[in-house]
């Protein structure tokens, strides 16, 4: 069972490795072989899971040492695997979801001609994820998150004869690297603290050293937040994730929905033991999320672009997951429950958008959609129930998943409590007029279609069987996961041995928080349907209040890092720029051209004359001589 | 010098109160020594006896088989473990046949055989009136220019005796790394220096300047002879012995005072005049500064082949032996004689350095080149540990071969004139013979030390013993030698590579498997020290101790 964790990374990193170095001789196959590889790896994480379900509880955990990657004295990294409840849940998600964006891929990109190295970078995310979640060290998991750094960074600037795209890689590439020098700077502080980088080190000694350590175990958790502010999308570090929407649609509904994108909630849940034991950490982590939440649900409802909309929704979403990991054992469960469900119906609406534009010429502006679902009637269908998902309505997914984690929020009690399960509602009814609002614009009301710039008039059709059958699994999922998980608290007993859980402390009742969060839903549906479903949509943009127009352009996030970060990085450049030439170059240009003007002078010494030799011999015996004597004499 | 003082001379070795004993010698120990030496009376045998015709292949046979064999000896002795547990002073205390002296002769060996290659080599230069020839000149006798000289090259002569001079030299270099006292130091510094001499005279191409070149050697290599010999006398002087353990327990108070020596033994001006006198005949065979001026000269003039030799093999012995006289004699006068060579191991480094940047030859080049690594080797030297020996040793195996290696590259590189040294006519030589200049290109990192090379591994060894000999300073300056160094390297890889080829430049001429092969070794040893030094840095460790 342990090599099969090894075999789980290695299939598609065995993809990755073959479909980029085999050369155009496997165009033909090559989207069969990354597919057919997921599945592969798809296939051993169920095994395993199965395995793992055969066993008690309290010892599901495996463990696997591959060999030591750094094996110098004191400093002991190794590739050792380890995977319990919560790798198990990642390495399902990853890999089923991942398969099924594979096979939606295979028509998806059926006309790019470079397929190919498309799915090998498929692969290589798979793999990096994978590592990163199965990683039994920070070390190695700090690999597998370059990796997905890496593998999101080729794929959004997949189409690079783009510039938007070129450039919404390098922004991704860029806001990331500020996170993971988080991350890197959390596992030196680790090391240095615990001298191990091993979870089964790091995080009991977290425990136990809360008090005396407070200090450094807080700025341990400060640092992994910003590395999960950077990888999850959120505010602060959250502009890259709308321009990540260059990528192709795949790869939005992959990496930067269903999972990549989730990694810092991975991270903090993982690292649950060092939040645990600094709880102004833990109070950050749940502003950023509560922030975030709206921030995200904010930008969502103006945006006339149907993925940078759903990107906002991301974003928002994930603000969710990462408060309630902030809520500490109380949320840490409903976290990932809530990461599961979303990333089913966040997936599937993804392929839904990608299928839409499929049909429509890669039209992405919703102004211009309108009355398609008669033209494609399973797009509606599995669009409109992960949109059903996505709001909370009852019986759905999100239904259960969300109304736990706006629950947590209350439990954590006080006024921290009232405040963080207020956003959460507030939250609720946003998402839910903006994703009726894309509902309404893309399936609803008149056709607003027009030519695109090459005059071509859209024919909306519904997409090929291999980008369907993947929405329609997906749709199950939105559909039935939350009822699934939540009967017999099914998945709190299934994470509960990793994670740990408490109920908190609820000034409200349950059925309260449900009453309250479905009033939300149907105001939030009401106003949307007033706007964009009783009034025809302007082809054209309105100007808007000043509110929308300031969450058209994200909120000024954009202008604020122009601003602060890019003039003033742009006059520390200039200021060092020109250090370098008048004083780093002067002293180097200097040294060179003294070494060489004593050079030239010194050759002049070898004059060929070997009468001129000897005396220098001779002067040199007599230093040599003399200096002998002296340092007796001294 | 009175009778009796005379007397001591050849007594004190051995105090066997007034009969001359009969010399002991072992025989089986000092066989490497001895079948070099047979070689290469055997070889003048050949030159007197053997037709023209058949002594080229007589003699590079005889040579090559000469230095196999003394190298199984070497082998053989340090596998009964003379090169550790039973190291002892042979031949009545001339030599010592200990760790440090059986490592550093194996390697001159190795150097020597590979070397042999190079001098064998009859393919580069072009045929004369039919006859393959080699580097050397056809009659070293006859007059440059004049008829005779012709008529010599027209009869397709050449000079095989080289190789006997190869040898002899050979065994001169494997007795002074092992001399265990001043005499036999003196004795052997001439056995391997008159044949180098010669050798340096006797280049096919530009003669006159080759034999300037000789001249110019012989006449310092006599005069820094003086000194030496002047500091031996001194010594004796003040010890009453000319061997290292009696000097050394005389400087150490331990010896039983000779009372027909009383009025000078102890006198420690002697001492000190007589110590910096013998280390400048040293360190003149190193090329350390202010005694390195013969080198640039002697190594351009000389026919490329001995350069390479003389460049590898006479660094190895002459550190071997300065090593000796450091640890075996002088260990009890560390702090008088540490400060002075600091003070030349700085100026070397630098010198070496600094002035190779101007230079725009390139055989000129890898002179200086070889005083910087002098002085890094110093830096090694005054460490004065256990790992200063062995980092030495280590250090001078990895140079060796690397010199060797790119001195061989420079015998391939030739216009109408012969080879083509001027660092001009290199330009653009890696568009046209890749191979060749990526080759040299490895020669060159390896000097500058970069990581995966030889020269790396080396440098690092030294300055890592430098510095746990607290001398830090030595190790600040090596470093900033090595990188006004590594300019003057890089320079000419670039030169290679990124400048455009001269229309009329110099072809690279195809070896035959000769010299293919010493080149082929040198870059294998290069490579082979540099990623996997381990094996070689614990043969060092092991052989590091000095037998007293």
């Amino acid at each position: 069972m342990e090599t099969l964790i090894g075999l789980l990374v290695a299939a598609p990193l065995l993809g990755a490795g073959v479909l980029l170095t085999g050369g155009k001789r496997l165009d033909r196959v090559g989207h069969w072989i990354g597919t057919l590889l997921a599945l592969l790896s798809f296939v051993f994480g169920a095994v395993l899971f199965t395995n793992m379900l055969g066993k008690d509880a309290d010892a599901r955990t495996l463990n696997s040492h591959l060999f030591t990657w750094v094996p110098v004295d004191g400093f002991q990294a190794d590739v050792g695997f380890q995977l319990d409840q919560l790798s198990m849940t990642f390495v399902l998600l990853i890999t089923g979801v991942g398969t099924l964006i594979h096979i939606y891929s295979i028509g998806y990109m059926a006309h790019d001609e470079r397929r190919r190295r498309f799915f090998g970078y498929l692969n290589l995310f798979l793999a990096a994820m994978l590592l990163l979640v199965v990683a039994d060290n920070y070390f190695l998991l700090y690999a597998g998150w370059e990796g997905v750094g890496l593998a999101s960074y080729l794929l959004i600037g997949f189409w690079q004869h783009k510039p938007s795209a070129a450039t919404a890689a390098k922004k991704a590439f860029i806001v990331n690297r500020v996170g993971d020098i988080g991350l890197s700077v959390a596992i030196m502080l680790m090391f240095t603290t615990f001298g191990s980088f091993a979870f089964n080190q790091v995080l009991p000694q977290a425990q136990q050293a809360s008090t005396t350590q407070h200090a450094t175990i807080t700025g341990i958790g400060f640092m992994l937040l910003l590395a999960a502010c950077g990888k999850s999308a959120q505010v602060p570090l959250q502009s890259w994730l709308g321009d990540a929407m260059e990528g192709p649609t795949p790869v939005s509904a992959l990496i930067h929905a269903a999972t990549m994108v989730t990694a810092g909630v991975y991270l903090i849940t993982r690292s649950g033991a060092i939040f645990n034991a600094a709880p102004d950490a833990q109070t950050a982590v749940v502003t950023v999320g509560a922030v975030t939440l709206l921030f995200g649900a904010i930008v969502g409802c103006a945006k006339d672009d149907i993925k940078k909309a759903l990107a906002g929704s991301t974003m928002s979403q994930i603000g969710y997951m990462i408060m309630a990991a902030g809520l500490g054992p109380i949320g840490y469960v409903f976290a990932i429950m809530h990461l599961v469900t979303h990333g089913f119906f966040k997936a599937g609406l993804f392929l839904g958008a990608g299928s839409v534009m499929h049909g429509m010429n890669d039209e992405v502006d919703m102004r211009r959609y309108g009355g398609l679902r008669k033209y494609m009637p399973v797009t509606f269908v599995t669009f409109g129930l992960g949109y059903l998902a996505i709001i909370g309505f009852p019986g759905l997914s999100g239904f259960f998943s969300k109304d736990k984690i706006i629950e947590a929020a209350f439990a954590k009690g006080g006024t921290e409590g009232w405040i963080l399960g207020g956003a959460a509602l507030l939250g609720a009814a946003i998402t839910a007029f903006y994703m009726t609002r894309v509902m309404l614009m893309t399936f609803f009301g008149e056709k607003r279609w027009q030519p695109d710039a090459e005059g071509h008039e859209p024919h909306p059709h519904e997409s090929p069987s291999s980008m369907t059958i993947p929405m329609i699994i997906l749709a199950f999922g939105s559909v039935f996961a939350g009822a699934f998980f939540s009967i017999n608290d099914r998945f709190l007993k299934w994470l509960e041995p990793v994670t740990g859980h408490s109920e908190g402390d609820s000034p409200v009742s349950a059925g309260t928080v449900t009453g309250a969060t479905m009033v939300c839903l149907v105001v939030g549906v009401g106003i949307a349907w007033l706007i964009y479903g009783r009034r025809p949509v302007p082809a054209v943009a309105p100007r808007g209040s000043l509110a929308t127009r300031a969450a058209r352009r994200d909120l000024y996030q954009d202008d604020f890092n122009h601003v602060v970060l890019v003039r003033g990085g742009e006059h520390l450049t200039r200021s060092l720029v020109y250090l370098d030439h008048s004083l780093v170059d002067g002293v180097v240009n200097g040294t060179a051209a003294s070494v060489g003007g004593l050079s030239g002078r010194l050759r002049k010494l070898q004059n060929g004359y070997v009468r001129s030799y000897a005396v220098s011999m001779l002067g040199g015996t007599a230093v040599l001589v003399a200096a002998t004597l002296l340092m007796r004499a001294v | 010098m009175s009778a009796s003082s005379v007397h001591s001379l050849w007594t004190t070795a051995a105090p066997v109160a007034d009969k001359f004993p009969t010399p002991h010698i072992e025989y089986a120990q000092l066989s490497p020594v001895l079948i070099v030496l047979g070689a290469a009376a055997l070889g003048v045998l050949v030159e007197a006896f053997l037709p023209r015709r058949s002594r080229y292949t007589a003699q590079v046979a005889l040579a090559a088989l000469g230095l196999a064999a003394a190298f199984a000896a070497i082998v053989a002795l340090a596998d009964k473990g003379y090169g550790t547990t039973k190291a002892h002073i042979a031949a009545m205390g001339a030599v010592a046949v200990d760790g440090p002296a059986l490592f550093l002769q194996g390697t001159i060996l190795l150097v020597g055989f590979v070397a042999i290659f190079t001098f064998a080599e009859r393919r580069l230069d072009p045929r004369a009136h039919g006859n393959q020839v080699d580097s050397f000149a056809a009659q070293g006798s006859a007059v440059p220019g004049s008829d005779q000289e012709k008529a010599a090259v027209r009869a397709g002569f050449t000079s095989t005796e080289v190789f006997p001079l190869l040898m002899f030299a050979v065994g001169g270099m494997l007795i002074f790394p092992a001399a265990n006292d001043l005499l036999t130091l003196f004795v052997a510094l001439e056995v391997f220096s008159l044949p180098l001499y010669i050798l340096c005279a006797l280049a096919r191409r530009n003669r006159l300047m080759s034999q300037e070149a000789a001249v110019k050697y012989f006449l310092l290599g006599a005069f820094s002879s003086a000194f030496l010999l002047f500091g031996i006398a001194l010594l004796y002087g003040y010890a009453g012995t000319v061997s290292y353990s009696g000097i050394s327990s005389v400087i150490d108070g331990t010896a039983p005072m000779n009372p027909a020596l009383a009025d000078t033994t102890g006198n420690d001006a002697l001492l000190l005049i007589g110590l910096a006198m013998v280390a400048m005949g040293l360190l003149f065979k190193v090329g350390a500064v202010p005694f390195h001026m013969w080198t640039p000269d002697v190594y351009q003039g000389a026919p490329t082949p001995v350069t390479g030799f003389m460049a590898s093999a006479t660094k190895v012995a002459a550190f071997g032996a300065l090593l000796r006289l450091l640890y075996v004699v002088l260990p009890g006068m560390r702090w008088d004689w540490r400060p002075v060579m600091w003070g030349v191991a700085i100026l070397t480094m630098l010198a070496g350095a600094v002035i190779a940047v101007t230079q725009t030859d390139v055989k000129r080049l890898l002179a200086y080149s070889s005083i910087a690594h002098a002085g890094f080797i110093l830096a090694g030297v005054i460490a004065t540990t256990p790992d200063g020996i062995s980092s030495v040793l280590f250090y001078l195996a990895a140079y060796s071969f690397v010199t060797l290696g790119a001195f061989a590259v420079v015998t391939l590189v030739r216009d109408a004139g012969g080879e083509a040294t001027h660092l001009s006519r290199w330009a653009g030589l890696g568009r046209r013979s890749p191979l060749v200049a990526a080759v040299f290109a490895v020669f060159l990192l390896a000097f500058a030390g970069i990581p995966l090379t030889s020269g790396f591994a080396g440098k690092f060894a030294v300055f890592t013993a430098a510095a746990q000999g607290g001398a830090m300073p030595l190790v600040i300056v090596g470093v900033i030698s090595s990188a006004i160094a590594a300019f003057f390297y890089i320079r000419v890889i670039v030169l290679m590579f990124f400048s455009e080829p001269k229309p009329d430049g110099p072809t690279v001429a195809v070896p035959s498997l000769m010299t293919s092969t010493a080149i082929a070794v040198g870059v294998a040893v290069t490579l082979v020290l540099g990623l996997a030094p381990q094996y070689f840095l614990d043969l060092a460790d092991k052989a590091g101790i000095f037998v007293r």
